[in-house]
């Protein structure tokens, strides 16, 4: 849901909050589902979570709406090691580049309707 | 050596990496063309423009909060809603928004930003959310007239963007547009059960459609000629149509179903225009719309004091999580040394 | 745009049959049995009808409590979390309840064309509530809520893993599924309650005196009301006495790694001998059936 979101001109997002807050954060995982037997894992985003544990639990919630059935894996963001875009090019030489770790989402695994 | 180059070829980087060898700019702005321009989809690791990047992570981030702050005028009836099934539907999509929220943030952590940081810049104002949101829900018909009228417009307006030229959002979309048409399937059923009712439930029916028509036209944005950043934006394939385009759109499907429904939208102006083929419709209060925007609607402060407090009052569970999970670190390696 | 309009042509489509894409679904699900089948032979429906509404109300009330803590949750993963925790126990109440209502219990509350399930949850006063005082406890701060979720949830598993052999078709569907429902409630719980008592020394306390508030209220979960009594002996109720040990169970392995320590705390007293099954609630109940009941009551003409 967005008013005109390109008509507010917001400061540098990376820039200082400034709240004064001190903030303990739940580090980054990515998750992986197999939606039926027969399939590969596919990734299906992301989420916060303080432990691994509770990254599943999370992830159950979130992404399979607690199906049974069917199997999940997570694996903090930092863990992963993403080639470059374009490996014929030696500008984009593989690195684990801490500001660019998180993987991209892949395709949703349930056929979603053309639109 | 590695970690500089990556950070020179996606130009992504927090101080917004402009000393890339002029030749080379050139190429990776001509090849992020070309994705663009051939309707590819850009994909994180992909060299990108800052301003592209920027643009995109206000968006998204935007949208996100609008997900989570949506939540509270809806959230404001759970307890209250009348009959059992009501409770549970209201509550699942609330529940589904919160959804929403997490896959649109998990879309920006992809372009290098934290979730706490768009949380914090959330709440000290330093981001929008949809204006919306910031006017209140008085009635149980407030509930379905926010499913047909508020989600409908959303829905206007981000089936477009499933074909967005950023992978991780045009993904997030189709998933959230699936559920949100839903969502507004549930608010036009609602406000049909209504309309079936009693007088009392059908006068309230109808004043919600009074006090929720035109903010739901705003959220379309300022009209074309006060929108400056739309070409950008649509050139980036980030937006794909006009405001003005989209609201137009929205007013002609919106007609019918208030006929259908049996309420009336408050616009003596509404009338159908044969030869452009469209409904015409009165003038949008600009002035209200922008104090809204600036903060002062209904419901803006209490909105954002309400997310304040409950990311206040969860920090020391937050804290408590991550301090567990650190001693356990701390044991597993304990353990592996011994 | 004739490539984007899909989704918004789905409204003109037929609104019926859409309660299964609801994750947790719009209706309620009694599984295979029906609501309508009999009581089994030698069962009386009234104590039938009671037993169901018990039941029920331990999860209505407690359904509207958790619901509280939308928009107020610690993380947006909690805030998804609670809430399906909420919706498994609402799903649980409205079965219970249509049954009861098909038992009979609603008759005497109708005022209006409401479903059973509807009248039994709207138009009943507090003194017609047959739910645990536990189930309508201030849920207080994310401490106490877990705490209170890791003892409630304990116990209600119990409490439907045995009624999953209950001569009642009904009752052993509904327990059917209840039983995964809080399984996965108690474990999150579990988790939750160790995270914050073997977190940071704030979190212990909070934690610790969250389930110090909710002690009193366990005594009550193990005591046997008549009907009670008659149903377990007709093989159709589970005997509360006997969820004691797994309560105990559950906390002797969850408290240690928490780091807290069992309440030493009296049982909440109880009024002539009749507590929270009997009708006899504490100041709690009132105002939550208030806020849940007030725009129904508002309407009793209506339907929505």
């Amino acid at each position: 849901m967005s008013d005109d979101v390109t008509a507010h001109v917001e400061g540098d997002p990376a820039q200082d909050l400034g709240t004064g807050v001190p903030q303990a954060r739940w580090p980054l995982y990515e998750v992986f589902v197999r939606g039926k037997r027969g399939l590969n894992h596919v990734h299906v985003g992301s989420l916060h979570a303080p432990d691994d544990t509770m990254a599943l639990h999370n992830a159950r919630n979130l992404y399979t709406r607690r199906n049974e059935g069917v199997s999940i894996w997570v694996v903090r963001g930092d863990a992963i090691t993403a080639s470059s875009p374009d490996e014929k090019d030696p500008f984009f030489a593989p690195a684990g580049d801490k500001v660019y770790r998180h993987p991209t989402f892949y395709d949703i695994p349930d056929s979603v309707p053309h639109l | 050596m590695a970690d500089e180059t990556t950070r020179l070829a996606t130009a992504a980087g927090p101080d917004g990496t402009t000393d890339v060898p002029e030749h080379l700019r050139r190429e990776l702005e001509e090849a992020f063309e070309r994705t663009v321009g051939s309707e590819g989809r850009v994909e994180p690791r992909d060299w990108m423009p800052e301003g592209y990047r920027k643009t995109l992570i206000r968006q998204v981030a935007q949208h996100a909060h609008s997900e989570i702050i949506g939540m509270q005028p809806e959230g404001n009836w759970i307890l209250r809603a009348p009959s059992l099934r009501r409770k549970a539907i209201l509550l699942a999509k609330v529940q589904d928004e919160a959804g929403h929220g997490l896959y649109l943030y998990s879309a920006t952590e992809t372009l290098g930003v934290d979730r706490g940081e768009l949380t914090a810049k959330l709440i000290s104002s330093k981001q929008k959310y949809s204006s919306i949101f910031n006017y209140p829900t008085l009635t149980f018909a407030d509930i379905g007239v926010i499913g047909w009228l508020v989600d409908g417009a959303a829905i206007c307006n981000q089936v477009p963007l499933c074909r967005s030229s950023y992978g991780p959002y045009a993904r997030a979309m189709v998933r959230i547009c699936k559920e949100e048409s839903f969502h507004q399937r549930q608010g036009f059923e609602l406000l049909r059960t209504l309309m079936a009712g009693t007088e009392a439930q059908r006068a309230m029916v109808q004043d919600a459609v009074d006090r929720w028509w035109w903010p739901s036209l705003m959220m379309f944005g300022p009209a074309d000629g006060d929108s400056p950043n739309t070409q950008q934006s649509m050139a980036w394939r980030i937006k794909r149509h006009t405001n003005d385009e989209l609201r137009q759109r929205y007013v002609d499907m919106s007609v019918p179903q208030a006929e259908a429904l049996g309420v009336t939208f408050p616009d003596p102006e509404l009338r159908w225009n044969a030869e452009r083929g469209s409904y015409d419709f009165g003038a949008i209060d600009w002035d209200e719309f922008t104090a809204v925007v600036k903060g002062a609607g209904p419901c803006n402060a209490q909105r954002l004091a309400h997310r304040r407090a409950a990311h206040e009052n969860g920090q020391w569970v937050r804290d408590a999580a991550s301090a567990y999970a650190a001693k356990q670190e701390a044991r597993r390696r304990e353990g592996v040394a011994a | 745009m004739g490539a984007d309009d899909s989704a918004y042509q789905a409204l003109a489509e037929t609104l019926d049959g859409d309660d299964h894409r609801w994750a947790f679904g719009a209706g309620f699900d009694a599984g295979t049995a029906e609501i309508t089948a009999p009581p089994p032979e030698g069962v009386d429906r009234d104590d039938l009808a009671t037993y169901c509404l018990m039941l029920a109300d331990d999860a209505l009330v407690a359904s509207q409590r958790l619901a509280e803590w939308t928009t107020n949750a610690p993380e947006l993963e909690e805030e998804v979390a609670l809430a399906n925790i909420a919706l498994d126990l609402l799903g649980q109440a409205r079965v219970l309840l249509a049954r009861a209502g098909h038992l009979g219990a609603a008759e005497r509350y109708r005022v209006g064309p409401q479903d059973d399930e509807d009248v039994l949850a709207y138009f009943r006063d507090e003194r017609a509530f047959r739910n645990v005082v536990l189930a309508e406890a201030d849920l207080g701060d994310f401490g106490r809520t877990m705490a209170w979720m890791l003892v409630y949830s304990s116990w209600r598993l119990a409490l439907m893993t045995r009624l999953v052999a209950s001569r009642d078709v009904v009752l052993a569907a509904v327990a059917d599924k209840a039983v995964k429902e809080l399984a996965y409630q108690r474990q999150y719980a579990a988790q939750w309650v160790v995270r914050l008592g073997d977190g940071t020394d704030h979190s212990r306390e909070r934690v610790q005196a969250g389930l110090d508030g909710v002690w009193p209220f366990v005594e009550e979960l193990f005591a046997v009301h008549p009907v009670e009594a008659r149903l377990v002996e007709a093989g159709v109720a589970v005997d509360p006495a006997e969820l004691r040990a797994e309560l105990d169970a559950v906390l002797d392995q969850v408290l240690p790694p928490a780091r807290l320590t069992r309440p030493e705390r009296p049982a909440v007293g109880l009024v002539a001998g009749r507590g929270g099954r009997d009708g006899i609630h504490t100041e709690a109940l009132g105002p939550v059936l208030a806020v849940m009941q007030s725009l129904a009551r508002t309407h009793p003409e209506a339907t929505w």
